[in-house]
């Protein structure tokens, strides 16, 4: 959907030629409802393939499709979000032969899409434009079997349609981004507000969030576009950055050696960490899009507009200045960097809370930036007081970090209490005068290791905690422990 | 037409087995045994569902032993076209490529006919897909008129209005794209309907083109029509563009007649048309003109380019509705090495030389480079033919027409000549294109002997008037016959 001008003849040629990518960004992304895009079959991941169908979302003759209104309400909260003009709008389909495809046309927004115009700030402070984020539904999933897991050399192919006709709202940039980074930041902002207005769950690793790029190249300074290529097939925020490094460098290194970039639809191979293409521009579909005649337009009237704004919550720009004026003082690179972490996650508010219970700021962005948002498997819930009791056991030195941590992930597994789960564990803080004992002992069974770190051979710390963890069966303090060797040597 | 024996009409049939005087299970029975008599000549039924319409018709006679009302339509057998779906039976929509299909669910007009107390007794024979005006397309074979065995029914709908003519069921439901219903209707000397686009449910209904298809009813009398039309009509949530505020008509109402009323004779639908069939539409205006009408002559000319626009539009939607025919779902498939093969190799075997051609036309139209001149140049004589009706209704409350060029052709006479089939539909498309109602009712013969139908035309939401008039036409017709 990026507008392409076609390569300027005085493109400046050699060695000293500083480049630069223009790159701008497709996200299509699946909304959370609870039902689908035009029929009520749940709308939910991981279920058995083809238990979420109906004649509706499989296509069958004499079915016919009615929009969700839930769809069109997240729709509207993405728009909002990114600035948009919400408009009057309408369905058309998109004609083409694919088997996950039910109907073989893909009911979508054309030429009256629901949101038009906005921008996207990211963490950085970089501003992109927004062309369009408009509604579609998306196609079912279809796995190939056999010799190769390409379409072209499968033994047969096998299609799961829960997937096909769950809403989905693309979001296309402006080519407004020069970096794989700038891309990758952009990718994160836009994921974070998803997750914020609870209009889709954000996880690339699901599909539920899905990228293609636009890229093309030119010389620093030049002003019109060069021909782009379009890269599929980037599941991860790594595959995008990857990609995009990729393909600019092919570019670079092509139209350095005189030579011209081609139109085309590239599919990355993340393996093989390149590039290969998939069609070129004369290949394309014609794809004979059409307005809809089975569905009717949509007014998204003043009235309900008004509402949704109003339902919207906190956007991720303001959760991250909300969340690093609690950090205050302690505000560095990393908490910085937590506070993205957690907001992309949606997970700010469990700080917020913990907060609000008494556990101390820093601990509780550092526990959930690394310990609850790395359980990213979904459903992260985690009672807040539950959580906010362990944080102060800790901040007391009731039980160590490694403990706490322990204590944390069943928590988040299970649930429960915090005391209960210490005690049952068997948890209970090592008291400074009993840990100063086993580092006592530990260096008397040891003796030639104690000499080399006493020489300053340093890392052999590490091998003295070792040792007091086992001992202690991990009751121990880590930082304690290193403290205590450090007073030793003096 | 001697031989038959008709049923009773279907509401003095209802009557009948609402108070007991019949049961619904010798309405059945008596229908199944007309099918197994004139069927076998006629070609009307793709499926006979014999077994589920007697355990039907013994629902409602339990019904109405039980003191229960089991509905306007109770115990009336029914013909349904078979583009409509029925669960468990198949349906085919006269195609190789749903031979052996059978819907996981009904259409929602199956079910409020069922909720009337109505009994489906087979589903009807029709042109591949509903594309074609004399169910030669069919892919089991055509189905004959029962007024000469050597002419066609019309079409599409041919089965459900040659199921009706021969007085095999008092009842049936067809499509009407183009003019499916009003055309076999004519042919077939019975009345045929098209509603308001939106007042009856398409949910269920195979789509040809999904913003002209209307499901209509064909009934041997104006008043059986209108009744069916009340059971089918009304808002359905499983379609969107169903209308909020389609209703019933009243049928008290019905023979409120037409004094006072302004009815315009459509040049356009009259003069172009053979002669013994002009001669009828312009004694249906006398008969009017004599039961108080005032009768004038009005010209649209922008009628005339109904027939290309629909040709564009039906085709364009069409060859976007089949492209589910693919072989992967259900329906047919033939084997092939690879997917892409394998879908075109289920479509040439599957769809016939007219369901292709207008295919390959739709697919042409919809093309980067052509849409503007052919799909959108169409959309756009739409709104110029709807703009000139809605002038037209400005001066008349409702026009009078041909319902079809030309009485019941032979078989074979336009198989092949397209266009000369196309233009079989010149009378009945601008209602398509306007999405308003019009209904055929059988006005006499023409020199052959054949029956004849005259139009009325009606705006949007007319059916009590399309109704009213119809019902003057028809009395006059039976006083004189």
């Amino acid at each position: 959907m990026t507008p392409v001008a076609p390569a300027g003849d005085a493109v400046p040629q050699g060695d000293d030629v500083e480049w630069e990518s223009v790159i701008g960004l497709e996200v299509h992304a699946e909304l959370q409802t609870v039902t689908k895009l035009f029929c009520g079959c749940r709308n939910s991941f991981g279920d058995e393939p083809n238990t979420n169908v109906c004649p509706v979302c499989l296509g069958l003759p004499g079915s016919l499709p009615v929009l969700n209104r839930q769809a069109v309400e997240l729709a509207m909260r993405i728009g909002t979000a990114l600035h948009c003009e919400i408009r009057p709008s309408s369905f058309h389909r998109k004609n083409y032969f694919y088997p996950d495809m039910p109907k073989d046309y893909q009911i979508s927004q054309y030429d009256e899409p629901i949101n038009v115009g906005g921008w996207l700030e990211t963490a950085a402070g970089d501003r992109v434009g927004i062309v369009r984020a408009h509604m579609e539904e998306d196609t079912g999933k279809t796995s190939h079997v056999g010799a190769g897991k390409r379409i072209s050399d499968a033994d047969h192919s096998l299609v799961d349609y829960n997937r096909a006709g769950v809403p989905l709202v693309e979001i296309v940039s402006e080519p407004d981004i020069r970096s794989p980074l700038e891309a990758r930041a952009y990718v994160d902002e836009l994921r974070a507000i998803l997750v914020a207005t609870g209009a889709s769950d954000g996880r690339m690793e699901e599909g539920s969030v899905r990228v293609d790029a636009n890229i093309s190249v030119r010389p620093k300074g030049v002003e019109e576009l060069s021909t782009r290529c379009e890269i599929k097939n980037l599941n991860s925020l790594r595959s995008l950055v990857r990609a995009l490094e990729h393909e600019r460098e092919r570019q670079v290194a092509l139209v350095s050696a005189g030579g011209k970039v081609v139109q085309e639809t590239l599919h990355w191979d993340e393996a093989a960490g390149r590039t290969v293409s998939m069609r070129s521009k004369e290949e394309a579909y014609d794809y004979r899009y059409f307005p809809e005649p089975d569905l009717v337009p949509v007014d998204p009237g003043a009235e309900w507009q008004r509402e949704v704004v109003a339902g919207l919550g906190l956007l991720p720009a303001e959760r991250r200045a909300r969340l690093l004026a609690a950090v205050g003082d302690e505000r560095d690179d990393a908490a910085v960097d937590q506070v993205r972490t957690v907001v992309v996650q949606g997970l700010d508010d469990l700080v917020t809370a913990a907060v609000e219970r008494g556990a101390p700021v820093g601990l509780a962005l550092a526990r959930v930036a690394n310990e609850v948002a790395a359980r990213s498997d979904g459903g992260v819930s985690v009672d807040p007081d539950a959580f906010a009791e362990l944080l102060t056991m800790e901040a007391g030195g009731e039980l160590s970090a490694t403990q706490a941590k322990t204590v944390l992930a069943e928590l988040l597994a299970k649930g429960g209490d915090p005391r209960t789960i210490a005690a049952e564990r068997g948890f209970e803080a090592m008291s400074s005068d009993s840990l100063a004992d086993v580092v006592g002992q530990v260096i008397s069974e040891n003796p030639g290791e104690w000499g080399r770190y006493l020489e300053g051979e340093d890392k052999l710390a590490g091998f003295f905690i070792g040792k007091v963890m086992g001992a202690t069966k991990g009751r121990a303090d880590g930082k304690q422990v290193a403290a205590e060797l450090r007073a030793r040597r003096g | 037409m001697s031989g038959t024996s008709p049923t009773p009409g279907a509401l003095e049939l209802a009557a009948e087995v609402r108070s007991g005087e019949r049961s619904a299970r010798q309405a059945v029975e008596e229908a199944l045994e007309r099918v197994a008599l004139h069927d076998p000549q006629l070609h009307a039924f793709v499926t006979v569902t014999e077994e589920s319409a007697l355990e039907a018709a013994d629902g409602i006679d339990r019904a109405v032993a039980q003191g229960g009302d089991p509905g306007p339509l109770a115990g009336v057998p029914i013909a349904l076209k078979d583009n409509l779906c029925t669960r468990g039976v198949r349906t085919t929509c006269g195609s190789r490529i749903l031979e052996h299909w059978h819907p996981p669910y009904d259409a929602t007009v199956v079910t409020s006919l069922r909720a009337a107390g109505a009994v489906t007794i087979g589903k009807t024979n029709m042109d591949e897909f509903a594309m074609g005006s004399s169910t030669e397309n069919s892919a089991f074979g055509p189905t004959a008129n029962p007024w000469d065995p050597a002419r066609v029914p019309g079409g599409s709908s041919g089965g459900s209005a040659a199921s009706v003519a021969s007085g095999m069921v008092p009842l049936a439901l067809g499509s009407d794209t183009g003019g499916s219903i009003r055309q076999p209707a004519s042919l077939c000397g019975v009345v045929g309907m098209k509603p308001t686009y939106g007042a009856v449910s398409r949910y269920g209904l195979v789509a040809f083109a999904s913003s002209l298809d209307q499901i209509g009813p064909f009934a041997r009398t104006v008043r059986d029509a209108a009744a069916l039309y009340n059971v089918i009509c009304g808002h359905d949530p499983c379609d969107s563009t169903s209308l909020p505020d389609a209703a019933a008509v009243d049928l008290a109402a019905l023979d409120d007649g037409v004094e006072g009323r302004r009815i315009g004779v459509l040049t356009e639908l009259v003069d172009e048309m053979a002669p013994d069939v002009a001669a009828q539409v312009r004694r249906a205006a006398d008969v009017l003109d004599r039961a108080g009408a005032s009768v004038v002559e009005i010209s649209v000319p922008e009628v005339r380019y109904g027939l290309s626009a629909y040709y564009l539009i039906a085709p364009a939607e069409a060859s976007s509705n089949l492209a589910r025919y693919d072989g992967v779902r259900y329906g047919l498939r033939v084997d092939a090495p690879d997917v892409a093969r394998m879908n075109a190799a289920t479509r040439a075997a599957g769809f016939g030389p007219e369901v292709k051609r207008r295919i390959m036309l739709g697919t042409y139209a919809l093309s980067a480079g052509y849409y503007d001149a052919y799909y959108g140049q169409a959309q756009r004589v739409r709104t110029v033919l709807i703009e000139a009706m809605g002038r037209a209704y400005g001066e008349v409350d409702a026009l009078l027409g041909a319902t079809s060029p030309t009485t019941a052709f032979t078989m074979g006479a336009k198989t092949d000549d397209p266009l000369s089939m196309y233009r079989s539909d010149v009378c009945t498309i601008p209602s398509n294109l306007t999405g308003a109602p019009a209904i055929s009712v059988p006005v006499g013969s023409g020199e052959d002997g054949l029956p004849i139908g005259v139009q009325v035309l009606v705006p949007a939401y007319g059916e009590p008037l399309v109704f009213q008039v119809a019902r003057v036409l028809e009395d006059a017709v039976l006083s004189t016959s």
